[in-house]
């Protein structure tokens, strides 16, 4: 009989899927028996977006080691390629959940070729030049989409930069991408569980990542580039496929997001770079290279303004101040010794008390 | 002619910019850190003027001089609450966090203390504008006072970078803090220096901004923080000729790319030209290059 024993990794990714899966029957549980507000419902979704996103953030941060300001890029790339491909299939495709799988997939394959392009170049500078440049494609792609007019008629699919008049449709042709109102009616497929399989599945790709034997390589590189290139590892590869994953699977949280609302736009606020910060906090409020801690961390900071909403105007100060209070006490080196004093102190205490 | 007044108007654009840019590259090129709270130090000191201008009625230099003097406070208060703490920390990416949250911070006090709608800024400039070539170059006022007003502080920087005691401790530590405190620099007075060396160029910073393009928001630094950054790193961070030369480029690519190809992928050709010149010098144009020794 062959012998089935846990190793560390894989007891620590069942802890992690255990509580997607727990948080997610209680969360179920909740809902059917009327304990969640309207309001809270309406922010599922926008969880599991977020939950996806940092995760995917924190493979390019945590593992990949380097610093990415422009993950709302591919977000949005994703975004809009799933509910471009949605309105066009809409009268194709009817059964809803083909359709919504198909365009998760051409979203992902979207981001995911964004981000290898981008990465291709980019990924040579380090550092705090890879971080602007990295805002800057971002802000990049958020223009683009913004100057983007894309109808459909029988004669097939028309492009312009111009407006939606110049795209020439004929009479019975749909304007589908209209520049900056973006695309609306796309159809609301997201629902809470495709949100959380996308979560796991997320989680599967990248925590079976860290566990292999690429995983390592990439992590080699952020640990030490020159040691990692002298023992024979294809920097560029490792890098470029950590890079392209990560943005591949923001594209998939793109689409959760723009199947979630009837109206899609490149806003600053949805897909500039507020929004790539707001995803680094939850990454590094997490734990830089800590999933699980991303995962938490992407959750209670989403809920947080929502919980504090009693608050009004408040909440989105005292927000900037817990930020501030929990970066300070998780890494400030003298507020961490004290903290290790005093755990000590109490455990040699209780040591004493047993004896 | 056309042509001349956008290459002025982006000068003029780019020296705000340099002049925010001047705060980012000194802070990186001490602390190591990107403060991402300088651009909302702009808001600061536009709101301050507002407030003591516009509502106190207080002569406008008075205005000023109150906004620099509380942005500068306000920044080695910032340094020493926020960032301090986290000099030692384990990673560089917990102080940007942290600069994150300040940023945050600063937006919702003026969003509590001055509402979310626009404020109509009252231009402090008072100079009448230029007129060239039979009125066919128009420059305003405010326009000269920002093109000055750079120069000024450029000449005065890298005078008292390279003439004072305080701007050699500065480069000394930029160089190598633990050398530096060996040779007896005061490393936390420094820094503290050359943040408030930097919020006291934010505030002059948001009086020129909003001088120009008057109208105040809590969101009103952000956009114009981030273009100075890319614009630090575009002259190569650290270097203050650099921040000069990156911020003019960059506010005459913006106002020519606006004027000739399009409004709304201004933004987009600024982005764009950064990445190309960081492609072929990846550390900015007058960065230097650092060997990485094993």
């Amino acid at each position: 009989m062959k012998k089935f024993k846990l190793g560390k990794n894989m007891k620590d990714n069942i802890i992690t899927y255990g509580i997607v899966i727990i948080a997610y029957v209680i969360m179920q549980i909740l809902v059917s028996t009327g304990h969640v507000s309207s309001l809270m419902q309406g922010l599922l979704v926008p969880l599991c977006v977020y939950v996806i996103l940092a995760v995917s953030l924190n493979l390019t941060v945590g593992i990949l080691g380097e610093l990415s300001l422009g993950h709302a890029g591919f977000m949005c790339v994703g975004a809009f390629a799933g509910a471009f491909f949605s309105k066009c299939m809409k009268n194709v495709i009817t059964f809803g959940l083909l359709r919504f799988v198909l365009a998760i997939l051409i979203g992902a394959l979207a981001a995911g070729i964004i981000g290898f392009l981008i990465g291709m170049p980019v990924l040579r500078l380090r550092g705090d030049y890879l971080a602007i440049v990295t805002l800057a494609f971002g802000e990049i792609i958020k223009n683009v989409i913004n100057v983007l007019y894309i109808g459909k008629d029988s004669r097939g699919l028309h492009f312009s930069t111009k407006d939606s008049l110049s795209l020439g449709l004929e009479p019975e042709g749909d304007v589908i991408i209209n520049g900056a109102q973006g695309i609306t009616g796309t159809p609301k497929d997201s629902t809470f569980t495709i949100g959380v399989i996308l979560i796991i599945l997320t989680l599967i790709i990248v925590l079976n990542l860290i566990h292999s034997r690429d995983g390592r390589a990439i992590m080699s590189i952020r640990d030490n580039l020159i040691a990692a290139e002298s023992i024979g590892i294809n920097i560029t590869k490792y890098k470029l496929m950590a890079f392209s994953i990560s943005a591949a699977l923001a594209g998939v949280a793109g689409v959760l997001y723009s199947h979630n609302l009837n109206s899609l736009m490149a806003t600053p606020k949805n897909f500039g770079y507020n929004m790539s910060i707001m995803i680094l906090v939850f990454v590094v409020l997490g734990g830089i290279g800590n999933i699980r801690g991303s995962i938490i961390s992407a959750v209670v900071l989403t809920l947080l303004p929502e919980l504090l909403r009693g608050l009004s105007n408040y909440r989105m100060l005292i927000y900037s101040i817990v930020l501030i209070v929990m970066m300070l006490f998780n890494w400030s080196p003298k507020l961490i010794d004290l903290r290790k004093r005093y755990s000590l102190k109490r455990l040699l205490k209780r040591t004493r008390e047993v004896q | 002619m056309s042509f001349i007044s956008y290459l002025i108007n982006g000068i003029s654009l780019g020296s705000v910019y340099a002049i925010i840019a001047l705060g980012y590259t000194m802070v990186y090129g001490i602390a190591k850190m990107l403060n991402f709270a300088h651009g909302d130090v702009i808001m600061v000191g536009g709101f301050t003027i507002f407030f003591a201008v516009s509502m106190q009625g207080l002569p406008t230099f008075a205005g000023v001089l109150l906004a620099v003097v509380l942005c500068t406070l306000l920044g080695i208060t910032i340094e020493y609450i926020a960032y301090r703490p986290l000099r030692q920390a384990a990673s560089s990416l917990a102080v940007l966090i942290t600069a994150i949250g300040v940023s945050y911070f600063l937006q919702n006090i003026a969003l509590l203390i001055f509402g979310a709608n626009t404020k109509a800024f009252t231009s402090v400039v008072t100079i009448p504008a230029v007129k060239l070539a039979n009125d066919q170059i128009i420059i305003s006022g405010e326009t000269i006072v920002t093109i000055i007003s750079c120069i000024i502080i450029m000449i005065g920087l890298s005078l008292f970078i390279n003439r004072t005691k305080a701007g050699q401790a500065m480069l000394a530590v930029s160089e190598d803090k633990g050398a530096a405190q060996l040779m007896g620099i005061n490393v936390n007075g420094t820094i503290s220096l050359t943040f408030a060396i930097g919020s006291a160029l934010a505030a002059i910073a948001g009086m020129l901004l909003c001088s120009a393009y008057p109208s105040l928001t809590p969101y009103t630094g952000s956009m114009p923080g981030i273009k100075a950054f890319v614009a630090a790193v575009f002259g190569g961070i650290g270097s203050i000729p650099g921040a000069l030369i990156g911020g003019i480029v960059l506010g005459i690519i913006e106002i020519l790319g606006k004027a000739y190809i399009s409004s709304q992928m201004a933004d987009a050709i600024v982005f764009m030209v950064l990445i190309v010149v960081l492609l072929v010098k990846p550390t900015g144009i007058l960065g230097r290059k650092i060997q990485e020794k094993v």
